[in-house]
């Protein structure tokens, strides 16, 4: 049962589906985790007081725990799991490397997640968002992350097919960017080489605003090349495979390829507007992002209009709902995202909570959803399943997810514009109208609003990993099948 | 390619590849996207004719427009500062008690005192000057540097212990490490110091020993000296705590605070307006 077989014509190959299944455990473990963290820490901001008073459970210290636990911990192991299924697949060969090359990145992954999340609780941190390990966690993920590039690239050039399907362009550029990005962000001299006396600190070999605009590049390109490229492979397996329809279209699909990866590198000075970053640079962040709103809606278009000719699925299928609704929450951030990026804009939004929601609205309703939809799909098949334990406890989940989203994002909408907003007014006499302390008590019902949401996204979270467990104990839950309503009526 | 077919549904050929049963549809690119697509381009390429973008050798194109962050900023700051100069230039060269007896003048004081208190002062004093342990009170009429606007002005401008040439300085004389007196007698003023307050027994040593040693400063029956900077100390309010422990420990190791001066970094008009602000919580003489 750890493997699968297909028959392809003439020889049979037999897939790695172990280290898949191992990866689908973690990610929906770490989702688990990474969302509640979120939700704590959610809470601690309109609650101070649970900050508990030690130094490890304060706001600084949990929330990279959070931002990397469902980042790289889930989206991460997603993105494994994902990536080593539709290779196989795609190209008809096993992962190559073998299963002990397969284990060695999975148990590889999940050393580093652990040694740089406790790293964070006892204050260990490069203070860099999203690169906060420090240089010992950060070396064993660049030998995990070669693993993957030979196991993934090995896969693909072993293939027994002649084209190489669009989902696997989308990983491959995933994989090499981020190798690129992390490396190029994390040039770092531990102390201890030079005669300090803590192990963990060092220091980057950067400084001032070439420091500032390498993290950015960075850490913009972590959203655009983990959480977007990445994801949309998995879409584009995922739902053409659902809907059990053929892609809209294949010439989108190398256009908005090859437009994304050229011009979201580009993209990310735009995070340092009106800082000390020249002009000039802050000139090019924001014309690159304008001009990488249609490569990304190149990718909502080719999801939402697989659908055509099955748009009465979305009905009775909550994974394929799922799926689409991550895909309109995508074309939703990768809107508000170049519009935030046009600097009269920015000017308003940044520091502000808005940036929060924008992050948000695509984590958990792209990425997130989009994860859920292909977790979904994938935990009956790898156990050998006829289905999910429940399809209704699936469509609660969505139901409760999505309105947890919702709450969050208006939450941090209205928040944010009036942060923004209060710390730009002038009254009749042409004094700030406000102090900024006036704008921290005026958050506070949002923030309050804003944890109920991920209260509400915990909560689904918890009722997939209920319905994981009954599946993969081979329970089925006794259910009508959905019916459309044209059918219902006709009985 | 041999494995062209029609897709029923929507009448278009698929592109002949096929993976693990998955099809493409050779659909043309939306015509509404290349477009938008297109105007992203060409407003980018405008963009860069006008605004500083692309880097040379040793340079970068300024644009046509001529202008920065740092230019647009300096004129924004500039006109804020135009706007305010019709009440500004009517400070200037007015004492602090002359603005504050001008009605007119008062009223603008104020409105301006309460952001630049809100935005300077109070994550120090607290807001409405309530102060905080180790924070004055500005609300209450115990000054340690004096209540009148005057004293408050000079306070704000040059600080305490600030490293101004003009701050306020007092200095409390660790009189137990310099063995001066000994840990006994120390023990015995702090029972007087409680004795202002009902709080301890006032012993005649003790009494002798304040009378020598922390009168000069806090004046014979406690009641402190504005112009020495020596607290109060038969009011029961308290800066570094109250109670015989928290007097004993500033006897034994005493604490000293630090406000910064602000001449420099607000104006003058702008300190004169905070310091009719705080000289209105409630304390002001």
């Amino acid at each position: 049962m750890n493997q699968a077989t297909t028959a392809t014509g003439a020889s049979e190959v037999v897939y790695n589906e172990d280290v898949v299944r191992k990866f689908v455990l973690a990610a929906t473990f770490w989702g688990v985790i990474g969302f509640i963290a979120g939700t704590f820490i959610a809470f601690q901001l309109a609650f101070p007081a649970l900050n508990l008073g030690l130094e490890w459970t304060t706001f600084g210290r949990l929330r990279p725990v959070h931002t990397s636990a469902v980042i790289f911990a889930f989206g991460g192991s997603v993105l494994f799991a994902t990536s080593f299924y539709v290779v196989q697949r795609t190209c008809r060969a096993p992962l190559f490397g073998g299963p002990l090359l397969a284990n060695f990145i999975f148990w590889g992954y999940q050393l580093f997640i652990v040694l740089a999340a406790s790293g964070y609780v006892l204050g260990i941190t490069q203070g860099k968002e999203y690169a906060e390990p420090e240089w010992y966690s950060d070396l064993v993920i660049t030998v995990v992350w070669v693993a993957y590039l030979i196991a993934f690239a090995g896969t693909l050039m072993t293939r027994r097919i002649s084209h190489i399907y669009v989902a696997n362009w989308f990983y491959l550029a995933f994989i090499i960017t981020i190798a690129m990005l992390h490396i190029g962000n994390n040039i770092t001299l531990p102390v201890i080489l030079f005669g300090g006396e803590s192990f963990a600190k060092s220091y980057i070999w950067a400084s001032g605003v070439q420091d500032a605009m390498t993290q950015w590049w960075y850490g913009h390109n972590a959203v655009g090349f983990f959480l977007t490229a990445g994801f949309l492979g998995l879409m584009y397996y995922f739902v053409p495979k659902q809907a059990e329809r053929p892609v809209y279209s294949y010439r989108l699909s190398i256009i908005h390829f090859w437009a994304l990866v050229f011009l979201y590198i580009w993209a990310g000075p735009h995070h340092l507007h009106y800082t000390s970053l020249p002009d000039w640079t802050q000139t090019l962040g924001m014309t690159f992002s304008i001009m990488l709103w249609m490569p990304s809606w190149g990718g909502m278009i080719n999801g939402l209009m697989t659908l055509s000719g099955a748009w009465e699925k979305l009905r009775t299928d909550p994974i394929l709902r799922f799926l689409i609704a991550s895909v309109a929450f995508y074309g939703m951030s990768t809107f508000e995202g170049p519009a935030m990026s046009i600097k009269a804009v920015n000017g308003l939004s940044h520091y502000t909570d808005w940036t929060v929601g924008h992050v948000h609205s695509g984590a958990l309703g792209w990425v997130a959803f989009v994860s859920f939809g292909a977790l979904y799909y994938l935990v009956p098949k790898l156990w050998n399943r006829t289905r999910l334990y429940s399809l209704r406890l699936v469509t609660y989940h969505f139901w409760i997810a999505t309105i947890g989203i919702v709450l969050y994002i208006t939450a941090m909408w209205i928040s944010g514009i009036m942060q923004g907003l209060m710390w730009r007014a002038y009254d009749d006499l042409g004094f700030l109208q406000y102090s900024f302390i006036e704008s921290v008590e005026a958050m506070h019902p949002y923030y309050v609003i804003r944890a109920c949401g991920g209260v509400l996204f915990v909560l689904g979270a918890l009722i997939m990993l209920w319905n994981f467990i009954k599946t993969i104990q081979g329970d089925l839950r006794t259910e009508d099948e959905f019916v459309a309503p044209q059918s219902a009526a006709a009985e | 390619m041999a494995n062209v077919e029609k897709d029923p549904v929507s009448g278009t050929q698929t592109t002949g590849h096929e993976w693990d049963g998955i099809k493409e549809l050779d659909t043309p690119l939306p015509k509404w996207w290349l477009m938008t697509f297109y105007v992203c381009i060409i407003w980018s390429i405008g963009y860069w004719v006008v605004y500083p973008s692309w880097p040379t050798l040793n340079d970068y194109a300024k644009g046509v427009f001529e202008t920065t962050n740092r230019l647009e900023h300096a004129k924004e700051m500039e006109a804020v500062k135009q706007s305010r100069m019709v009440w500004t230039t009517k400070f200037e060269g007015k004492e602090i008690s002359d603005v504050a007896a001008d009605s007119e003048l008062l009223n603008y004081a104020m409105a301006g005192g309460r952001v630049i208190f809100a935005d300077n002062c109070q994550p120090c004093h607290g807001a409405s000057g309530s102060g905080a342990k180790n924070f004055p009170v500005l609300a209450d009429d115990d000054w340690i540097w004096g209540g009148t606007l005057d004293a408050i002005q000079q306070t704000i401008l040059y600080g305490i212990r600030s490293g101004h040439d003009e701050e306020r300085v007092s200095d409390m004389p660790a009189y137990v490490t310099d063995e001066t007196i000994t840990p006994e007698e120390a023990d015995k003023i702090a029972d007087y110091v409680m004795s202002f307050t009902g709080q301890g027994t006032a012993t005649e040593e003790g009494e002798t020993l304040f009378a020598d040693y922390c009168a000069m400063c806090h004046a014979e029956d406690g009641s402190g000296l504005k112009d020495m900077g020596g607290p109060r100390l038969n009011d029961g309010i308290w800066l570094y705590g109250g109670g015989k422990e928290a007097v004993l420990s500033q006897i034994n190791k005493p604490k000293h605070g630090v406000m910064p001066a602000w001449v420099g970094r607000l104006s003058e008009t702008e300190i004169k307006q905070v310091a009719i602000y705080v000289h209105s919580l409630g304390g002001g003489q």
